[in-house]
């Protein structure tokens, strides 16, 4: 069975307001799916709908070979799901909540405690097996959490922010983690705000916005596609005025953010030269990424 | 409401790990909740029985202590259930989102409302057969028939976490079981016969006294305690049956509704 999850045209609104509109994504075996959105784009929602958690009001969905909603708790059997938000038994100690999250998919003490060493190795907890969940830094929750969701051998792993409020080092090991996860020909759907971590991690993404995809394909293609290749972040106190003056006869295309300018170019040359006679205005030049697609394709303004 | 939020429960044998759960929880405070649960009643047991009762000839045919003694057990039996019901399984549901990860595997929400009942009934049970083991110490009962007192608590617990489940779900916060206790419980304790025989009440009371499931608890565990056969005792437990099965049921299309939002 190659197609691990699919759905057509996933509807589900709240007292009126369409929240997911249209969703239709079908993931492969060992392939690792990013959703990316603004808040409120309909990310755990349809994360919620995959999981039979919740009720669509239209559309299809078909998780490891099980219709969904209907037959969601045999679809389960074999999913694992690491939540936005903290749920580890604070009363349990790390391998209690391995042992204690393992029964509930009707599995024998004996079969998990024989995972029980190797999901610890995973987690990078096997020392801390006996302390308990108050006295783990968030790095080692989400890790333990990750763990969690392994317990039962899942086929395909559903995250919901997986690194939000993590540091640097955390977020590197947790990657790290994915991609050996998905080497193992397990298949991960992952939702994020963070760009870099999608560009990482993901064979493909979509990007929703107001319940609708806006844009899915690699993030290579959707940076070939939707956006110039280069990019001049132009700033200073005056940048309005000179991008007033002189940004459309040098880029393709241009945004004003507060005291920031940035400059959609092909090539960078001609705009170098010219920011290099005026002085007083800094500059910085890279490649365009992930978050310039995003940007371009869900708006500058705030989503509250 | 949708309809296939009122749908009726599908009930499994996947409530046991949940139960396991709350278990496992217990055991690490097992100490200090087993002298809970024998010090509230005995406050008032023997606080009332000797103070209340050497002032009081006698109640209902025996000594004030005996008559307070099977009331106290009911009345113990119901508020194990309802905190548990309801603060307890408030936390589990709403503060440490225990249910959230427990939805996410093959457990549904029914084997969870019916762990949660189940476990706050065992509470109930742990709870009842403490209090009746010290009535018996003190030499308030002396009948082999009080022991039906335990599957008796058993009842009561089921009755009371399943009526406490419909204030969770409909909890916004922790005061809000404030209006349940005060309302609800507290009404009772003083309605049902726990202190006093019901008949000491006006006519408009004793009606509202006799459909409230803590007087049918009573009316079993009275006469048991004190050796003789519950007269009508096949309507009180279809009454407590019927409270917990139609509790069950409430909560559970409040608590589908709720966790679809």
């Amino acid at each position: 069975m190659n197609i691990v999850l699919s759905t057509q045209n996933l509807h589900k609104s709240y007292a009126g307001q369409a929240v997911v509109d249209g969703v239709s994504i079908t993931l492969s075996k060992g392939e690792c799916y990013g959703l990316l959105g603004p808040n409120g784009a309909g990310k755990t929602t349809t994360l919620r709908l995959m999981l039979g958690l919740i009720e669509p009001d239209g559309g299809n969905l078909s998780l490891l070979g099980h219709a969904v909603p209907r037959h969601a708790r045999e679809a389960r059997l074999r999913v694992g799901v690491v939540p936005q938000v903290d749920n580890l038994d604070p009363d349990f100690t790390v391998a209690e909540n391995l042992l204690v999250y393992g029964r509930y998919f009707g599995m024998q003490d004996r079969e998990i405690e024989t995972r029980l060493p190797a999901l610890l190795e995973f987690a990078n907890l096997a020392h801390k097996r006996d302390v308990r969940i108050p006295a783990l830094s968030g790095g080692m929750k989400r890790r333990l959490t990750l763990a969690r969701a392994l317990v039962n051998d899942p086929d395909i792993i559903f995250l919901d922010e997986p690194t939000t409020g993590l540091d640097p080092q955390a977020r590197h090991l947790i990657w790290q983690r994915l991609r050996e996860l998905t080497a193992q020909g397990k298949t991960l759907l992952l939702t994020t705000h963070f760009m870099d971590e999608a560009e990482r991690l993901c064979h493909r993404l979509a990007i929703l916005d107001h319940g609708r995809m806006v844009a899915e394909d690699s993030p290579r293609e959707l940076i070939a596609q939707h956006i110039e290749p280069q990019v001049v972040e132009v700033f200073g106190e005056r940048v309005a005025a000179w991008a007033q003056e002189h940004a459309a006869q040098y880029s393709k295309r241009f945004e004003v953010s507060g005291e920031t300018t940035f400059c959609y170019v092909g090539d960078a040359q001609p705009l170098l030269a010219h920011l290099q006679q005026h002085g007083e205005l800094r500059y910085l030049h890279r490649p365009a990424n992930l978050e310039d697609v995003f940007l371009k394709l869900t708006g500058r303004e705030m989503r509250e | 409401m949708s309809a296939h939020h009122l749908a009726p429960p599908r009930l499994s044998l996947r409530f046991f790990p949940i139960w396991r759960r709350h278990m496992l929880v217990w055991r690490k405070v097992a100490a200090t909740s087993i002298l809970g649960h024998i010090a509230d009643p005995m406050i008032y047991l023997l606080g009332l029985g000797y103070g209340l009762g050497s002032l009081l000839p006698e109640m209902g045919g025996t000594s004030y202590m005996v008559f307070l003694a099977a009331g106290t057990i009911c009345y113990s039996t119901m508020n194990s259930a309802s905190f548990e019901a309801l603060y307890s399984g408030f936390a589990r549901m709403h503060e440490q989102r225990t249910w959230e990860a427990i939805l996410n595997t093959p457990v549904t929400l029914d084997d969870v409302v019916l762990g949660e009942i189940l476990w706050a009934a065992s509470k109930s049970l742990l709870s009842g057969t403490a209090v009746l083991a010290v009535a018996w110490l003190l030499g308030l009962s002396h009948s082999p028939l009080s022991l039906w007192l335990i599957p008796l608590s058993l009842l009561v617990g089921l009755c009371f976490a399943s009526l406490g489940l419909i204030a969770t779900a409909l909890a916004p916060s922790y005061d809000f079981f404030m209006y349940y206790f005060t309302l609800i419980i507290t009404p009772m304790m003083l309605l049902c016969g726990v202190f006093f025989p019901v008949t000491q009440l006006p006519p408009l009371w004793q009606g509202v006294s006799a459909i409230l499931p803590l007087t049918h608890a009573i009316d079993i565990a009275r006469p048991l305690m004190n050796g003789v056969a519950p007269p009508g005792m096949w309507l009180h437990v279809a009454v407590l049956l019927g409270y917990a099965l139609a509790g069950f049921y409430v909560s559970l299309v409040l608590f589908r509704r709720r966790l679809a939002q």
